[in-house]
């Protein structure tokens, strides 16, 4: 009988292209949270992602690095449990609770075994709703968070993702990396650190996926648990901000042998109508792993570097064409050069038919394979909610990407990439390449 | 229409019963190993060669050369165009890539699972005819330089590991660095990497692993179909590398780096892996890792030195158990604000003389007991990661049997166990510890006078 399915299902197979087929279901507990599911009952544990918009973005003035140094706090005591007794109940359930801040969000990713679900879910909930932040805990983990943002300032990627931040963001949360300074973490009080709590941790921003051994009625109770008790409201979220940093190249003295590069420029809304054009030319420029212009041209043809690459920022609040790269001290200003050729190049030639092509089957080829696992699909379901996505979205995104025709890509060219405002943040001690900003 | 019965069809698989990774195994005429992992959740496919060679298989004054030739392997061959086989996985939707250990190198493609047999036409046609032109070698020998920066120059902690480990290890190549010191990569050329390719590069010096949504018997006529007629290389020996003497004196050394943020100590022991020792030894070396320096509230170095001291902002353990020779167990401290390496070294002393004195906390046992016995629920949820499970287990001298054991010897596990191979690995004379500081800290922090310092 076994066999018999999968012989039909392997010919099938062969006839059909692989798409995502995820059957994602819409679920409203009782107390009217909305969560989308997606029952998987094969292997006999559950994936919960819970992610609150904001994240450190919500920093009040001056307190820099409070909303991080909370969230690290969130898994060292609550209810009356100690930071221990909290790890211990984790381990003899065999359940992995981590909390991460983004620029945008904090996420809650866990993983129990079915048996265990109230259990794990209880503890959960007790962080979120009650947490002690004891003076001990505050003064331990601060300490964690400095020796980490002292190594953050002798590191030359750290060291250009925060130039780069302060040139493009200024005064905007996103100006500074989320951590925070050693002054401002080292003046944050307790009450700093409940304020951070319940400007983030809120019922009016939180979106919830799970995947796995679990049923719509008994996701809807868990989460009036863990999070019916919380705060209707946060803080406001804060105004958009412009990627704005002077275009050209600067240079951030460091003494290492191989320089670190971060470039960027302006990009586009996910919610643009020209988005899907945009994400196929960022394919092809350097969004595909080795198979884009940028890693033909500075790793494969020149051996510039490790590995180059592009992105579409697209977060709450800002977007952005961003890049990186690492190439040693003289050989930095030919990488300069070249990615700024292909720059210009995109931008007066566009792309072609091959290319676009190209990039589509790669695109909606690969699309499928992300649906990888119960935890991944959960923290891609989240992901999916914050964008304003529909359910069917995983069914009909392919379709976007095939919809995107030359004239447009090109088009979406010209308009978008913008040699002239391209800017380079460059750290280490490149050989012969003039800064022509600060 | 036909969507709709595809959709049916994948209800019904999703419902079956945990059978839904059954491992086949076989060994084609050749000498090749397959092992074929099915998990029907999702029409996806892994498929990766692993070889039998990796850095520690490298002729002396040749560092580099196996990883050196991962990179080159992307190349072209008699039937492939140079960077072929990325351009063809991309246009198929999948993603591809390759890495070198010490003991193996393995490339790998995931994708629709309707692709399987493209993916095994191009990865036989690259086992055995390879073309490297001078220009090839020349740009790809300026990338893992490249990457070499990356890596390790631009890092002082990665400097410091690969000191460490040329003096832990005083004769077996595990001391060299994978990526290859930068002088010996410099001159690496085509003649090295072509011969260490014919040698290693074969059939029965090779495993296939295939993990997803496919049948046993396709995939093994499909090897058959394709991997089959390619030659062995006659005459291969066992992989006997040198040796290691006994130790006899306890290393030292203090890097020095203006790039050191954060200063921190690192200890490293030689230690048994699962296949130079039994695998109940590693099985036990597994927890002791996890004892010491697991979770900072329950661990004991995290209890004592994080909470109860406050000597550490952190502190950590690391065992890898998987080495076809002797392998290493690392533990370290990064101490807090005011706290000089010296106090943090011993203070993470005095805690293992206290396990040693007081003996093991049966709770805490049992609680990584349990969470490593749901490790083997959550492993079922990755068929990349069980691809990768079997694919290190078989090229680092293990058995598909070992494989299937490990599970239940990881179960077997007494405190008393760990506390009989703790004192097997951590003796000072089998260990090299490192200090790594910033100049304007070295001075006070340097250990015993026995690196010249400034001032």
């Amino acid at each position: 009988m076994t066999h018999m399915i999968r012989a039909l299902f392997a010919l099938l197979i062969l006839a059909v292209p692989a798409r995502a087929e995820v059957d994602i279901q819409e679920v409203t507990s009782p107390g009217g949270i909305e969560a989308w599911l997606v029952e998987e009952h094969s292997i006999p544990f559950v994936a919960l992602e819970i992610s609150f918009r904001g994240g450190a973005s919500l920093d009040d003035a001056g307190k820099r690095g409070a909303t991080n140094l909370m969230t690290g706090l969130l898994e060292e005591g609550s209810g009356d449990m100690d930071s221990r007794a909290f790890a211990e109940a984790k381990q003899e359930l065999a359940t992995s609770i981590g909390f991460d801040i983004y620029g945008d969000s904090i996420s809650v990713s866990s993983r129990f075994l079915t048996e265990n679900m109230d259990a794990s879910t209880d503890l959960i909930a007790a962080s979120l709703t009650d947490p002690t932040f004891s003076e001990e805990a505050i003064e331990r983990v601060r300490g964690q968070v400095i020796s980490h943002l002292r190594s953050r300032a002798t590191d030359p990627d750290d060291i250009a993702g925060d130039v780069m931040a302060a040139a493009a963001y200024g005064d905007h949360p996103y100006g500074r990396y989320l951590g925070g300074t050693v002054e401002s973490v080292t003046a944050l009080t307790r009450d700093d650190i409940v304020a951070a709590w319940r400007n983030a941790i809120a019922r009016d921003r939180v979106y919830v996926a799970a995947v796995g051994d679990v049923t719509p009625e008994q996701l809807g109770a868990l989460m009036d648990k863990v999070l019916g008790d919380l705060p209707e409201n946060g803080k406001d979220f804060p105004p958009e901000v412009a990627f704005d940093p002077e275009p050209g190249v600067s240079v951030t003295d460091f003494d290492t042998p191989q320089s670190v590069a971060r470039f960027g420029q302006p990009g586009m809304k996910i919610t643009d109508p020209d988005f899907f054009a945009a994400f196929i030319l960022n394919t092809v420029m350097g969004g595909s792993g080795f198979e884009s212009r940028l890693m033909d041209e500075v790793r494969e043809k020149r051996g510039l570097t490790y590995g180059i690459g592009t992105y579409m920022i697209d977060s709450d609040y800002t977007e952005a064409l961003m890049g990186s790269f690492s190439t040693v001290n003289p050989r930095m200003a030919e990488a300069v050069g070249v990615v700024q050729d292909e720059w210009r190049k995109m931008a007066e030639e566009g792309i072609t038919e091959e290319e676009l092509e190209a990039a589509k089957l790669y695109l909606t080829g690969s699309y499928p394979l992300r649906f990888d696992g119960n935890a991944r699909i959960a923290g891609m379901l989240v992901s999916m909610q914050m964008d304003g996505y529909s359910v069917d979205y995983p069914k009909t995104r392919n379709d976007k990407v095939n919809a995107v025709t030359l004239e447009e890509a090109n088009r979406v060219a010209a308009e978008l990439y913008d040699p002239d405002n391209l800017r380079f943040f460059v750290v280490g001690r490149p050989a012969e390449l003039e800064p022509t900003v600060n | 229409m036909k969507r709709l019965i595809f959709a049916c069809i994948l209800t019904l698989v999703s419902v079956l019963p945990a059978a839904a990774q059954e491992v086949t195994d076989t060994v084609l005429d050749n000498g090749m190993d397959v092992v074929v992992i099915e998990d029907h959740r999702a029409p996806v496919v892994v498929h990766m060669v692993w070889y039998r060679a990796g850095g520690a298989d490298e002729p002396a004054g040749k560092s580099g050369i196996a990883h050196f030739l991962e990179h080159l392997l992307f190349k072209g061959t008699d039937d492939m165009e140079p960077g072929e086989v990325h351009r063809v996985v991309a246009e198929n939707g999948g993603s591809n890539n390759a890495f070198t250990s010490y003991d193996q190198t393995a490339y790998f493609e995931r994708i629709a699972a309707d692709r399987l047999e493209l993916m095994m036409t191009m990865e036989a046609d690259r086992m055995r005819d390879l073309i490297l032109t001078e220009e090839d070698i020349k740009t790809e020998r300026d990338v893992i330089l490249e990457e070499r920066a990356t890596r390790t120059d631009n890092s002082p902690g990665a400097l410091l590991n690969e000191q460490m480990q040329a003096a832990l290890f005083m004769n077996h190549p595990y001391g060299t660095p994978l990526i290859g010191w930068r002088h010996e990569m410099e001159t690496l050329n085509r003649e090295d990497a072509m011969a260490f390719y014919r040698k290693y590069y074969a059939p029965n010096n090779a495993v296939l692993v295939v993990a997803g949504d496919v049948d046993p018997d396709e995939v093994i006529a499909l090897a058959k179909k394709h991997y089959g007629p390619l030659e062995p290389t006659e005459g291969l020996e066992p992989r006997a590398r040198p040796l290691e003497p006994v130790p006899l004196a306890p290393r030292r050394m203090t890097l020095t780096d203006d790039r050191v943020g954060q200063p921190y100590v690192i200890r490293n022991y030689i230690a048994p892996s699962r296949a130079t020792g039994a695998q109940e030894e590693a099985a036990a070396i597994v927890y002791l890792s996890e004892l010491l320096g697991g979770s900072s509230a329950t661990s004991i170095l995290g209890r004592a030195l994080e909470f109860d001291q406050k000597l550490a902002v952190s502190t950590f353990t690391g065992y890898s158990a998987e080495a076809l020779d002797l392998t290493t167990f690392t533990m370290g401290v990064v101490p807090a604000q005011g706290v000089t390496l010296e106090e943090a070294e011993a203070a993470m002393d005095a805690e293992i003389a206290r396990m040693f004195e007081e003996g093991i906390d049966p709770e805490q046992f049992e609680r990584i007991k349990t969470r490593i016995r749901a490790n083997d629920v959550y492993a079922r949820d990755s068929a990349r990661g069980l691809a990768n499970r079997y694919g290190r287990a078989l090229t680092t001298g293990l058995t598909l049997e070992d494989v299937k054991a490990w599970p239940d010897v990881l179960q077997a596990v007494t405190p008393e166990d760990v506390l009989a191979v703790a004192e097997k690995v951590l003796q000072p004379t089998h260990s090299v510890t490192g200090y790594l500081v910033a100049p304007s800290l070295a001075p006070s922090l340097t250990p015993g006078g026995e690196e010249e310092v400034g001032q």
